[in-house]
């Protein structure tokens, strides 16, 4: 007890160990959080969504809060649904299964920026006999912009932004720009209330028409969203525990049984140790980065099996001969012998009198260890081998990267991932080198 | 990627050798040379074993060449008149020999030693996609022509890390205590990230946003046709790589080995030398860098190390031709000859690496006895 509280207050006296501590501590909480909020089967069902999941997500858009820092507001998501709000739609029955369906979703626009795209989509039920829309666009100024007429399948998505004629008429501009423009000074928004008129017409009894109209904003969310139109949000905050327990995972097995390994070498001596050291210098000449790339490529990419294999190579390396070294002088100490006299079994020897002694040089090895695998972890992925189901911020680096994102400008999109790695790395560093310095007497005060 | 090291010590008690220094190291020299052989003949080995575990890779190169036969069949006139099952069999036929002329028959044990041979021998056989600048689909050419590139980088950022590292922290060590020497303790902990990590950074604030500096590749495009202008135009693109390089490693560095110089600084036989009115600089070459030295040495070659796997995503982060590049480029295209071959590669730059490394430290390092790196027991 008195040895813990001691070591707080050595603790005290770095107050880089705190931050790091409360880093360390903040990101548990964000894991914990993450996994609680988005069960592990919905975070890769969200990731690996598709068109289906992120239908109503602009495109690679900034995260809402770059708003604040800008003078010209970019705009938000618009979306309306009349399966949501069913007042935007009248039915009115004509007789003979015939019924007008007129729907209108009215909405404000005082942006400064135009929206990335413009969408509808339609779902209806019938028998035989599809349901007819005809679309009309009206501005603040009143004027009206005949859209389209079309006929709806089960479900029909109208690409607005895509549509040409309305692109013709208006002044050649993209749709999306044509129809929000200010009629006197296109580079400008006509700010005021929007309305989209849906004249639909249903042909039988019972059969239902609903519509929603999107229009895809500038910004999204926390963190924005990618090519995909995915909230990148997910993959920062599932991120959290796949680095965490990986990290974590990978420092604790290796140093852990890279410590055994150690001990034994020394206690048993002889060909043990022989072999041992042997091996060791074979691994320390063995690539790891490509032999990874080779497991990733031919066995299997996910981040278990990787995190295996790295907690093997991690075994053997420069540690090893630390440990050893510190074994060696364990050795001699006076209880081994004393624990030999009493008639100790090795196992007993190894485990409760040899370990026990240099675990205070562990701890610091060991925290400071978690940042090498954490990076290793984006290392893979930026190199295109990360957990094909998992979202990892190494996933998010790597689909930046190959997008161009520095070269486009979307900087949040490499920014946001690169700033929790650094924060993650950096806490457990800060930790592990304040610990190092409290543990080891020699560099104790310099 | 730098890992934590604590300050053991490494007195270890020798007799100074009576021959000479030259034949000393040159002694030492073969023995280590002739160990890390072996060792990378292992471990060239070994990664074939990996390559190829549960046959996969066979597989994959049978279904090669029956694809490829098939193919050849289907295209040829003259064949049309066959029917279904001479056909068949006349594919079959081919499918063996050529099996046969690929050696694919022989149980795997024979032909992994004709592998390791192959490997070894830097006879990594053709890429099934990657085609190398001259043309070649030899992967030898692939790989080779790369690694001029990489071996100017990383040697280039290599070589800059490690002066610039010993000199910071002699400069620290004399002003011990100072603001600076504190930021430098305080900034040690970001080399946890590795060099690639600040190379988007640094790509993101001189490329994107200042525009001061190119993205990456190594020369412009199209490359100046005056050999000076060119030579500027690859300095140019090298500026980032390299600082990326210098930046990941040095406050690490200079922390850790100004660590070892406050500890060999308070040595009696440095108040000595200070007693006797020795100038600083002689003091510290002599008695503080000398003793030190081994040390930094090893610690370098761990860095070291960890640089050159590091390469392979600088590479790529900043689209230098370099082997890493390569590296990525046949992952992306799923070339299993092109792996295998940087694998070969890399075993011997590490190899060659901790040989050169191993030759410096005889040289550094006096105590050095003639026993194949048993440096501590």
């Amino acid at each position: 007890m008195n040895k813990i509280r001691n070591f707080f207050e050595q603790l005290r006296s770095y107050p880089s160990a705190f931050a790091g501590l409360a880093v360390i501590v903040f990101m548990v909480c964000m894991a914990i959080y993450a996994i609680i909020a988005i069960p592990y089967n919905e975070a890769v069902r969200l990731w690996r969504g598709g068109d289906n999941v992120w239908l109503e997500t602009p495109r690679n858009a900034s995260p809402a809060w770059t708003n604040y820092f800008r003078k010209d507001k970019l705009p938000e998501t618009i979306v309306l649904k009349t399966t949501e709000d069913p007042s935007l739609k009248t039915v009115v029955p004509l007789g003979g299964g015939v019924s007008v369906n007129d729907m209108v979703f009215t909405f404000d626009y005082h942006y400064d920026g135009f929206p990335s795209e413009l969408s509808m989509f339609f779902t209806s039920t019938f028998k035989s006999a599809r349901p007819n829309v005809s679309i009309k666009w009206i501005t603040p100024d009143g004027r009206e912009i005949r859209l389209t007429d079309m006929s709806i399948r089960n479900s029909e998505s109208y690409r607005i932004s895509q549509d040409n004629s309305v692109s013709r008429r208006v002044r050649g501009l993209a749709p999306e720009v044509g129809l929000f423009a200010d009629p006197n000074d296109p580079s400008k928004v006509n700010k005021g209330t929007y309305k989209v008129v849906v004249e639909g017409l249903v042909f039988e009894e019972g059969s239902t028409l609903d519509g929603s109209l999107v229009v895809y904003g500038q910004v999204h969310g926390m963190a924005g969203t990618d090519h995909r139109r995915r909230d990148i949000g997910v993959a920062l905050l599932w991120g959290t525990p796949v680095a965490l327990s990986f990290g974590l995972l990978a420092a604790v097995g290796s140093s852990l049984t890279t410590m055994l390994l150690a001990a034994a070498a020394v206690w048993f001596g002889g060909w043990v140790d022989n072999v041992i050291r042997r091996i060791n210098e074979i691994v320390m000449i063995l690539p790891t980065l490509p032999i990874l790339i080779m497991v990733g490529l031919f066995y299997s990419r996910s981040i278990w099996a990787i995190l295996g294999v790295v907690i093997l190579l991690g075994i053997f390396g420069s540690g090893i001969l630390t440990y050893r070294s510190m074994f060696l002088q364990v050795k001699e100490s006076g209880y081994i012998d004393a624990a030999r006299a009493y008639g100790a079994s090795s196992g007993r020897i190894i485990l409760r009198y040899m370990i026990p002694k240099v675990i205070p040089v562990l701890i610091p090895q060991f925290v400071a260890q978690v940042p090498n695998y954490v990076f290793l972890e984006a290392t893979l992925a930026v190199l295109g081998l990360g957990d094909p189901v998992l979202p990892t911020w190494g996933k998010l680096l790597n689909d930046a990267y190959t997008n161009g994102a520095l070269f486009t400008g979307h900087y949040y999109w490499v920014l946001e991932p690169a700033v929790l790695l650094v924060i993650t790395g950096l806490g457990f560093a800060m930790l592990g080198f304040a610990l190092d310095r409290i543990f080891n007497p020699r560099l104790r005060g310099l | 990627m730098p890992k934590i090291q604590t300050a053991t010590d490494r007195a270890v008690p020798a007799k100074r050798s009576t021959s000479g220094t030259f034949a000393r190291i040159a002694r030492y020299a073969f023995v280590r040379g002739g160990t890390l052989l072996i060792t990378v003949v292992i471990g060239v080995y070994l990664a074939i074993l990996i390559a190829n575990g549960g046959g996969y890779v066979d597989q994959m190169r049978i279904g090669q060449v029956r694809e490829k036969i098939s193919l050849q069949i289907a295209g040829n006139e003259a064949l049309r008149d066959m029917t279904m099952q001479e056909r068949r069999e006349y594919e079959q036929r081919l499918v063996d020999l050529e099996i046969q002329r690929l050696g694919l028959d022989q149980p795997f044990m024979v032909r992994s030693f004709r592998y390791l041979w192959n490997g070894l021998t830097l006879n990594l056989g053709s890429a099934e996609y990657m085609i190398s600048d001259s043309g070649s689909r030899q992967v030898r050419y692939i790989l080779g022509e790369r690694l001029g590139p990489t071996l100017l980088l990383m040697a280039t950022g290599q070589l800059l890390l490690f002066f610039s590292s010993v000199f910071f922290a002699l400069f620290l060590s004399r002003r011990y205590g100072t603001v600076l020497d504190r930021i430098v303790v305080a900034m040690a902990p970001t080399s946890a990230a590795p060099a690639w990590f600040y190379g988007i950074f640094l790509i993101l604030i001189f490329a994107a946003l200042l525009g001061w500096l190119p993205f990456g590749g190594m020369v412009d495009a199209p490359p100046p046709q005056n050999p000076w202008l060119r030579a500027l135009s690859v300095l140019k693109h090298m500026v980032l790589p390299v600082a990326s390089i210098v930046i990941s490693s040095i406050f690490y560095n200079s922390y850790y080995w100004r660590t070892f110089f406050l500890i060999y600084s308070s040595e009696d036989y440095v108040d000595m030398a200070k007693a006797k009115g020795l100038p600083s600089g002689a003091i510290e070459r002599r008695y503080v860098l000398r003793p030190t030295l081994p040390t930094i040495v090893t610690s370098f070659a761990l860095t070291l190390i960890g640089l050159w796997t590091g390469a392979i995503v600088l590479e790529t982060v900043f689209g230098w031709p370099g082997i890493g590049r390569v590296t990525q480029t046949a992952i992306n295209l799923y070339d299993t000859p092109v792996i295998v071959g940087t694998v070969v590669i890399y075993a011997y730059l590490l190899g060659l690496t901790v040989f050169l490394l191993d030759i410096v430290y005889a040289i550094v390092d006096p105590r050095v006895k003639l026993g194949g790196g048993d440096r501590r027991s």
